[in-house]
Order: C-alpha cells, then structure tokens, then sequence
C-alpha cells in the first residue's frame, strides 16, 4: 500500500487519540465462529476470524444472549409475519413452506443462490420479494424497510450455527469472478480496494477501530451505528461511502456479485443471526 | 404495537429470586439529533417502564435520552405466588403497551 | 518558620517572575491537570446532590460495571449491583445513573424494594464522548452510596455517510 494513501486515508477518518491499547485477538483468544478448515492442506490451521472475535467481551455477550439481543425484536416479527396470511390470496409464508424451522434450515446459508425467471443472482432479501410477487400476489417490500428485514432475520436464523453454504452451481460462477473482481478493485476518492483493508490489513487498527476480515457472518445484523437491524447490503454501501466511492445500487448486479464474492470466501464459517457488530 | 421480548423463567420455587430481562422495540429519539436536513428530529422516547406482580410494582424504571434505542431492562423479583407477572412501558406520543408473562411458583 | 531560614537572605529573583512565564505555566496547569475523583464537573456534582437530598454521599457498597475501553457509544451495556440483604428492613430503594458530558446529565433512574430480591439492575445507555458515569444507590434507611467510572468511547474510523 502506497505510503501517502495511507496518510490520506488516515487524514480522512475520525481519529481519537488517547484511546487505550486494546491487543487484535489472537486465535486462542475467546470462542470462534470458524468452521473446520476448508483448505487443501490438512497442516494448515483456518486464519479466518469472524467478526465476532475481534468484538469485546460485553458486545459478544449482547449477541450470544437471546433475551438481550435486539436483533431478537426483528427476527420474532419475522415469525409472526411467517404466519400472516397476505395477499388476495390469503397465503401466508408456511402455508406453502410450513415450518420454517424445517423447510427454511440452510436455506440463507446458500445465498445468494440463482433465480432461473431472472436469470441472475439474488440475496435472500431479493428471493423473499420474488415470493411475495409471484407466489402471493402483493407488491414487494421496500429494500432495509423493517418488514422485510424482519422476514430475512427470521428465515436466516432457521441457519443459524450451520455453515455458510454457497452453492456450487456452474451459473454463479461467472458472477462470483466478477464479485472477486470488484473486491480486488481501487475504489473511490481514498482508492482503496476491499482487499487491502481486509485482506492485508484485517486484525490492524484504523482510528479507534479494529479492522475485521468482513465475513457476511451473521447477516442480517444488528448494527449499534444504525441503531437498528440492516442487510449485508447496507453495510457494503457504507463501505463503499466510507472509501468515497459511489456507493452500488441496491440489488444491483455488482451489489449481488459482491455478495456472492464474500458468501464464497467465507464458505465454511458458521452462521450467526442474527449478529451484533459496532 | 411494538416488539416486546420477555426473557424469565417459567417456574420458581417459592421465595427464589428470578432475573427477568425485557426488550422492546422502539426508537428512543433523544430529541438531540438533526437529521439530513439539518432539522432537529422531535423527542420520541419511553418514559416509564413497571413490572406489576402479585398486586404490587415490584420493579419500576424512569428513562431519559440516554437509554440505547430498542431498551433492555434485567433486574429481579422474588418469587411469591402463581400469577401473571405484568409489565407496562409509557412514553411519548401516547405510547403505551402491556405484556404479560405466567410464573408458576412451586 | 525555623529560625535558620529566617535568616536566610531573600533572593531578587524569584520575586520577580516574569508575567508571561507565569500565565504560561497557568495555563499549562490547566490542561495537563485532570480533575482529582473527588471533583465532579459542577453539573455531574449537582445532579448528585440533587439524588441525594442532603445525606452525604459515600464511596462503596455499589458496583457500576461497564467497560472501560467502549467501540460504540450508541448501545453500552451496564450494570449497577448493590450489597444488600433486599429485607424488609434493608434494601435498596432506589439506584440511579448519571453521566457526565452528555447533553443531559440524567440516564436511568430504577425503583426497587424488599421484593426486588437482589439489588441488580442491567441495561444499555448511550455515551456521546468519553466520559465519567456515576451510579447512586439509595437505601432504605436514606443512605446514598456511589461508584464511578471513567469510560473510553473510541469513534469509528470511516463515518458512513
């Protein structure tokens, strides 16, 4: 990484200094998220680290606590939505899938997935209005409104503890290139790419913060800078604005090719919605 | 009505002390913040938050702004009969909700 | 004075310290002293006093647990636990957070009694800087008792837009 950009990018952010010198976690340090390894190699240990590992004590227990964490709010009016007959055909979600807890176990942890009728990817948010536009006959949800944000809470913690499962259909592939692409790519006024924070530099500081390895984790989350549960989505676009970059359009296709990009790169890592991040 | 979440044990034996946790959903506007357009965006908060148990509050809770949004109240109660544990938030603009919750003591 | 000194001619110098070097001092005071535990910012001291109603307010007996070191500042988890038998003759009656550079100096005020059965209380507040908080716990024979603490809110590095 270019020294100046460096200088730029720390001369851009928010600096307070004075603040204590908080050690990155080393990998024996407190639970881990990470699946066994996906590696080729049998000696070589799984480096990947959720997000969770590189929180404090008092933000893991917030998640690990279903009677605290918030994100519990959204996913429970998931369920009640789950069950709520809509449309003019009074069909509700399980009247076709019934159980979510056993039609939908896995499901979220192989998105983003193929939609032949589009003939592209779509997220979990995405499939959800699909279904509410063919199968129930009601208009979509707008994209972070609280309604459909509770549906995907709900219906990704049926994966909750089971592995990020992308899945290995030769139409995604295509897409996940163009995904790593993008990942790989200098962006924005800073001229960062994904890669060299996360990548290079994850476990390092930036301000007051340390720099996670951005696994879609626990999406979607419960985020204390929103105050509020968001999609993988929403967080992209704040990255992207964070490097000053023009932030992809909601369900666009690099939005979505991104998404599959990361789903892949952190395949094999447990699922945890709903999580809570900083 | 908003999201409410109580998080208690079922059962208890006469005269233990239960932890009870409570999260509802709700904004906590402080009455501080500006939004895009530069406006201050009105107060919006929960006022007050009881727990009504065996004919009494057992527990009450005065709020002000710099309660996180989305509340999560934890505290105890000694066990004493099998009854409906009540609890009420009021705040702002009317609001106001009631949830119930059945400890059976032993 | 010992009478040694006394005798002890005074020197011009140290009479006559140049002004600017005394206000440069002054001021250097100013900022590199912090303000001891025992003095609260006059506002922080005065909502203290207020919950207090005139008893003296003493060190101990309650526990405020938050982190030191905190990443966001919207959601920081607390808690406030009080020694107490919770008896019908000795209990807490009331436990309240105060903070310090908010824009408001209140936090939570919590009403328990005898039936609370332990004197703990946990919830989550916000802090718009780095800070003090103070917890106050006021028991059943009108004592008040405190506990503070000096919390970090670091800032995230990229504000999203």
């Amino acid at each position: 990484m270019r020294v100046a950009t460096v200088a730029a990018l720390v001369g851009a952010c928010i600096v307070l200094a004075g603040c204590a010198n908080r050690d990155a976690p080393s990998p024996a340090a407190g639970p881990t998220s990470t699946a066994p390894s996906t590696s080729t190699s049998a000696s070589t240990p799984d480096a990947r680290r959720s997000g969770y590992d590189f929180m404090t004590p008092e933000l893991r227990a917030m998640q690990d606590d279903d009677g605290a964490n918030p994100a519990l709010l959204w996913v429970r009016d998931g369920e009640a939505a789950w069950n709520r007959p809509a449309g003019a055909s009074g069909a509700s979600c399980s009247r076709c899938h019934g159980e979510a807890s056993t039609s939908m176990r896995g499901v979220a942890a192989q998105y983003p997935a193929f939609d032949a009728v589009t003939g592209r990817p779509l997220d979990l948010g995405a499939r959800i209005n699909a279904c509410r536009e063919r199968h129930q006959g009601e208009p979509a949800f707008a994209r972070e409104s609280d309604a459909l944000l509770a549906l995907e809470a709900w219906v990704a913690f049926q994966s909750r503890g089971l592995p990020i499962a992308p899945p290995a259909d030769p139409r995604l592939e295509a897409w996940r290139a163009r995904g790593e692409r993008l990942y790989r790519t200098r962006m924005g006024q800073l001229d960062f790419a994904c890669a060299q924070c996360h990548d290079a530099h994850a476990g390092q500081r930036l301000g007051g913060s340390t720099i996670p390895q951005a696994h879609p984790t626990g999406y979607p989350i419960y985020r204390l800078e929103w105050q509020g549960v968001g999609s993988l989505e929403r967080r992209l676009r704040g990255c992207l604005s964070g490097v000053r970059a023009e932030p992809f359009a909601p369900g666009s296709e690099d939005m979505v090719a991104l998404e599959l990009y990361l789903a892949q790169r952190a395949a094999g890592m447990r699922v945890e919605t709903p999580a809570v991040r900083p | 009505m908003a999201r409410a979440l109580i998080t208690m044990p079922a059962t208890a034996k006469r005269g233990d002390v239960i932890e009870i946790r409570t999260l509802i959903a709700h904004p906590m506007e402080t009455g501080y913040r500006r939004g895009d357009d530069g406006h201050v965006l009105p107060r919006n908060l929960i006022r007050r938050f009881a727990c009504r148990y065996d004919n009494e509050i057992v527990f009450s809770a005065d709020l002000y702004p710099a309660v996180a949004a989305n509340p999560l109240i934890v505290f105890s109660t000694r066990a004493t009969v099998t009854g409906a544990l009540t609890f009420t938030w009021e705040g702002d603009n009317g609001f106001a909700q009631t949830e119930t919750a059945l400890l059976t003591v032993t | 004075m010992s009478a040694s000194a006394s005798r002890r001619p005074l020197r011009e110098a140290p009479m006559r310290i140049a002004r600017r070097s005394v206000l440069a001092a002054g001021t250097l005071c100013l900022l590199s002293v912090r303000p001891s535990r025992a003095d609260a910012p006059p506002e922080l001291e005065a909502a203290i006093r207020a919950f207090a109603e005139g008893k003296p307010v003493q060190s101990g007996r309650v526990t405020l647990e938050v982190a030191p070191l905190v990443e966001n500042g919207n959601a920081v988890p607390i808690a406030v636990a009080v020694q107490s038998p919770m008896s019908d003759g000795d209990h807490v009656r009331q436990i309240a957070v105060y903070n310090e550079k908010n824009p408001q100096r209140d936090v939570v005020v919590f009403n328990l009694g005898p039936r609370a059965g332990r004197a703990r209380v946990a919830t989550r507040i916000r802090l718009a800087t780095s800070q003090r908080l103070v917890a106050l716990a006021r028991l059943s024979d009108g004592s008040v008792w405190q506990h503070s603490v000096d919390v970090i809110v670091t800032l995230a590095a990229c504000v999203e837009s």
